[in-house]
């Protein structure tokens, strides 16, 4: 039995065995990659110091810009797609992202209730 | 049931063999692994940023974002990274052939990008501390720092390791073991750019809308 049962490691563009033979081809996978990436941050640079957007919906719009340039950036420089040999690389990200989203949602959501509910430090300095 | 001549009826060929097929090759274990510790280092940056997040109005009378961050600086900052994270993608091609000036130009760039993007940060930070907004003047600010600096130290400590394996390509040559090493590199400096980008729009970016 060949190689070509196994999986590919994180960052690889294909299995082992194939690794060098499409060199060229992987050029123009980076350039892509790159080239989103740089319209994606121009259009954030730009959101950010514009009086032409609602403010209220820019910081929402950058978050969106910012989860896109990072998927990018997985898809076009780590190489992580949902191809069957790149099951546990996404399996492994995927548990990332739910520990990373439980982390920073949770702790906002703890500290702005905190906020709300705790009496202020002034205050309690007056009592 | 027959166990044996259920078995005989089996088109085998047609099915991956694990057990022929043996453990995975080295550079998979490897590059997993590290994959893993990259999504833990990921983990403890996003404990940072909601330290960051908390913090970001806790200016305690001191410079807020808006007077402190030059957006000009960052973006300059932003292209030096995404930059060297795209030569480092073509030396990492240079490698998989075997091309030692493509992977010795390759990594030379990404040194330089990377030099620069931290010569950047470091002058941005001694301009702050200049005029008075150190990490002890409010939270915001010691979210800041640590944050920040907590990225800085992660490329500071990148370009440690991409000379010490330009080195051991001179003395030793494209061996398996090194090639492995570049290959959890690449990795590495791919995710602080992936790091990067939550870090300029989460600090830099909304730091100039609030």
């Amino acid at each position: 039995m060949t190689a070509k049962h196994y999986d590919r490691a994180p960052g690889d563009a294909s299995r082992p065995t194939e690794l060098r033979r499409d060199a060229s081809f992987n050029v123009l996978v980076y350039s892509v990659g790159l080239s989103l990436a740089a319209i994606l941050t121009a259009i954030s640079f730009w959101a950010a110091n514009t009086s032409l957007l609602w403010p209220p919906g820019v910081p929402l719009g950058l978050a969106a810009l910012a989860i896109t340039q990072m998927g990018i950036h997985l898809v076009f420089f780590l190489h992580i797609t949902s191809g069957p040999d790149s099951t546990n690389n996404v399996l492994a990200l995927a548990f990332g992202v739910l520990i990373v989203a439980l982390v920073m949602a949770g702790s906002l959501w703890i500290m702005t209730n905190l906020d709300q509910n705790m009496t202020p430090m002034r205050e309690m300095h007056a009592i | 049931m027959n166990i044996a001549l259920t078995t005989d009826q089996f088109d085998a060929e047609s099915l991956p063999r694990a057990n022929e097929a043996g453990p995975a090759p080295k550079r998979v274990v490897v590059a997993y692994g590290f994959w893993i510790f990259l999504l833990s280092d990921i983990v403890m940056f996003s404990a940072l940023f909601a330290v960051y997040a908390v913090l970001m109005h806790s200016t305690a009378g001191g410079p807020t974002g808006a007077e402190l961050f030059d957006q000009v600086n960052v973006a300059i900052e932003t292209a030096c990274l995404l930059a060297s994270s795209y030569t480092c993608g073509l030396m990492s091609l240079a490698i998989n052939s075997h091309r030692r000036v493509g992977t010795y130009f390759g990594a030379a760039v990404t040194f330089a990008l990377g030099g620069l993007f931290l010569a950047l940060e470091i002058r941005e930070f001694a301009n702050m501390i200049a005029i008075g907004a150190t990490p002890e003047r409010s939270a915001f600010l010691s979210a800041f720092f640590t944050i920040v600096g907590c990225h800085g130290l992660h490329v500071g400590l990148g370009l440690i390791w991409l000379a010490v394996m330009m080195a051991q390509v001179a003395v030793q040559g494209f061996r398996r073991i090194v090639e492995r090493r570049l290959l959890c590199f690449s990795l590495f400096w791919h995710a602080l750019d992936i790091i990067w980008v939550g870090l300029f729009t989460v600090v830099y970016l909304l730091g100039v809308n609030s």
